[in-house]
């Protein structure tokens, strides 16, 4: 039986969510599969329909839940299926940067790739790549900083509740 | 009068806006004054706390809170208001999505209290005094609230029953909320008072807002001649019409101004800003790289315009700082 290595308690691995377009980069991680080509495993792959309909939120709403970065695969420019889809992506994505910015999230947790259907290869290098920079910019972990962030109004919760029962008209 | 329904106003870090609105029921308060007993209400009559904590819980009938969380006062005043209260309204943008002092949340606390003690222009203070939360003098001890790393929208702290949007909310959106609260018919708890629809199914200008825009650039309202006959996004100003919730009847458009978002985002919405950036940002004319941000760097403050209600309740809800201060 092979033994399968335990992660250490304290390790930490970068966690990637990607949004791959059906018609070409979630094609394309197929034909990285089926040609066995070995990368990082530390993408979640979602498959859309289109990197036109990759909401902002979306790649918010990962941030918000634990990702350390986000990765959006779609078509190459003048290949979409929808015709527009990724164009409407690369400009809402160049805003989304800035914004991100900003709000103080390094802009290199956060990738728009165009990747053909046949070019299997370009995702294990882009997975393997972006794994690598995320991992040196370390663990955004914002769910970790909600919980820290509220913990000012913890204290006072205690010293409301310590003041006994309200008094009754 | 012990048959009269009890109604509490009360305010947080907010700039006394929503106040002014509940004045600007006109006549109309008349009618509110007859039909309620208000118990509390800083702005306008002498009740304190301590008048407040000797009441029975749960015996306020509607406490209206307008203002952001952002000290331990406020904080602790929401919560004996809420212990004190059947339902409870978060009042306006900032009670309800945290609003304008919401910004702040863009900086530390520390660049904050630096700022307003030390380095704006009208401060002089060479010894760079700071408040303290507790001073001895003369044998007594005076305290100061504390002031917050974040700023908070009400329903962050507390338990909040139903919203009532706006800056500020509108006289009408205010007595339909309390003719629904006062007949007894409540609404399922968490509603917003107000249409669950976009701004534009309402606006005036609806009929001239084109199906597919194409900006080459923002343009702001003091540097054009505005058609007012004509949709705001047509004429290349960014409005948040599409992402922000109705019930306002347009009242900023029919001035020629473009909606800033002050209602927050229609129940389908999870974050305002993100919302508008997509919607403005995919009908960008260009289609390279260069094109596309030259014309979006003519929206200078992305974070400032697309949250200016709503930094808090976003999904980032405030700036990611390396420290965790």
């Amino acid at each position: 039986m092979p033994t399968v290595e335990q992660p250490k308690e304290n390790s930490w691995e970068p966690r990637i969510i990607a949004f791959f377009c059906n018609w070409c980069t979630y094609t394309a991680a197929d034909l990285a599969g089926v040609s066995r080509l070995r990368y990082a495993p530390n993408a979640r792959i979602i498959r859309v329909m289109c990197s036109g309909r990759v909401d902002p939120q979306f790649i918010l709403d990962a941030f918000s839940k634990g990702a350390d970065g986000v990765l959006i695969g779609g078509c190459h420019p003048g290949d979409c299926h929808y015709m527009e889809g990724n164009y409407k992506a690369l400009r809402r994505m160049e805003l989304l940067k800035r914004m991100m910015k900003d709000m103080g999230i390094e802009d290199k947790r956060f990738r728009l790739e165009w990747i053909s259907a046949s070019e299997g290869e370009r995702v294990k290098t882009v997975i393997n790549e972006m794994t690598e920079q995320v991992r040196a910019l370390g663990p955004l972990g914002l769910p970790k900083k909600f919980a820290e962030w509220d913990k000012e109004l913890e204290s006072l919760e205690h010293e409301i509740n310590a003041k006994g029962d309200t008094v009754h008209a | 009068m012990p048959d009269k329904p009890k109604v509490a106003f009360y305010w947080c870090a907010s700039c006394g806006g929503c106040e002014e609105s509940v004045v600007d029921l006109a006549e109309s308060i008349l009618d509110v004054v007859a039909a309620v007993d208000i118990v509390m209400w800083p702005v306008a009559m002498d009740f304190k706390k301590k008048d407040v904590e000797a009441m029975a819980d749960g015996s306020i009938l509607v406490s209206l809170v307008n203002g952001a969380i952002r000290t331990s006062e406020q904080e602790e005043m929401a919560k004996l208001m809420r212990k004190k209260s059947k339902l409870i309204i978060a009042y306006g943008s900032c009670a309800h999505t945290g609003g304008i002092p919401g910004l702040a949340n863009q900086f530390e606390r520390e660049e904050v209290l630096r700022y307003v003690y030390e380095e704006s222009p009208s401060t002089v203070n060479p010894q760079k005094t700071r408040p303290e939360l507790k001073v001895i003098t003369n044998g007594s001890t005076v305290t100061l609230p504390n002031f917050f790393n974040v700023v908070r929208a009400l329903d962050q702290v507390i338990d909040v029953d139903y919203y009532l949007p706006g800056c500020p909310p509108t006289p009408k959106l205010l007595k339909q909320a309390l003719e629904v609260l006062l007949s007894g018919k409540l609404p399922e708890k968490g509603a917003v008072l107000a249409p669950d629809i976009a701004l534009c199914d309402e606006c005036p200008k609806k009929d001239t807002k084109p199906s597919d825009l194409k900006f080459t650039e923002f343009k702001r309202p003091h540097s054009i001649q505005i058609d007012p006959k004509v949709c705001l996004l047509a004429q290349s100003i960014l409005c948040m019409g599409p992402a922000t919730r109705g019930g306002c009847e347009g009242v900023c458009i029919s001035g020629n101004m473009p909606c800033t978002g002050c209602f927050g985002p229609t129940s389908r919405i999870k974050d305002q800003g993100a919302k508008i950036l997509s919607a403005l940002a995919s009908q960008v004319e260009a289609r390279d790289e260069k094109g596309i941000d030259e014309t979006l760097a003519t929206i200078p403050d992305p974070v400032g315009t697309f949250y200016r209600y709503g930094l808090p309740v976003s999904l980032l809800r405030r700036k990611n700082f390396n420290s965790t201060g």
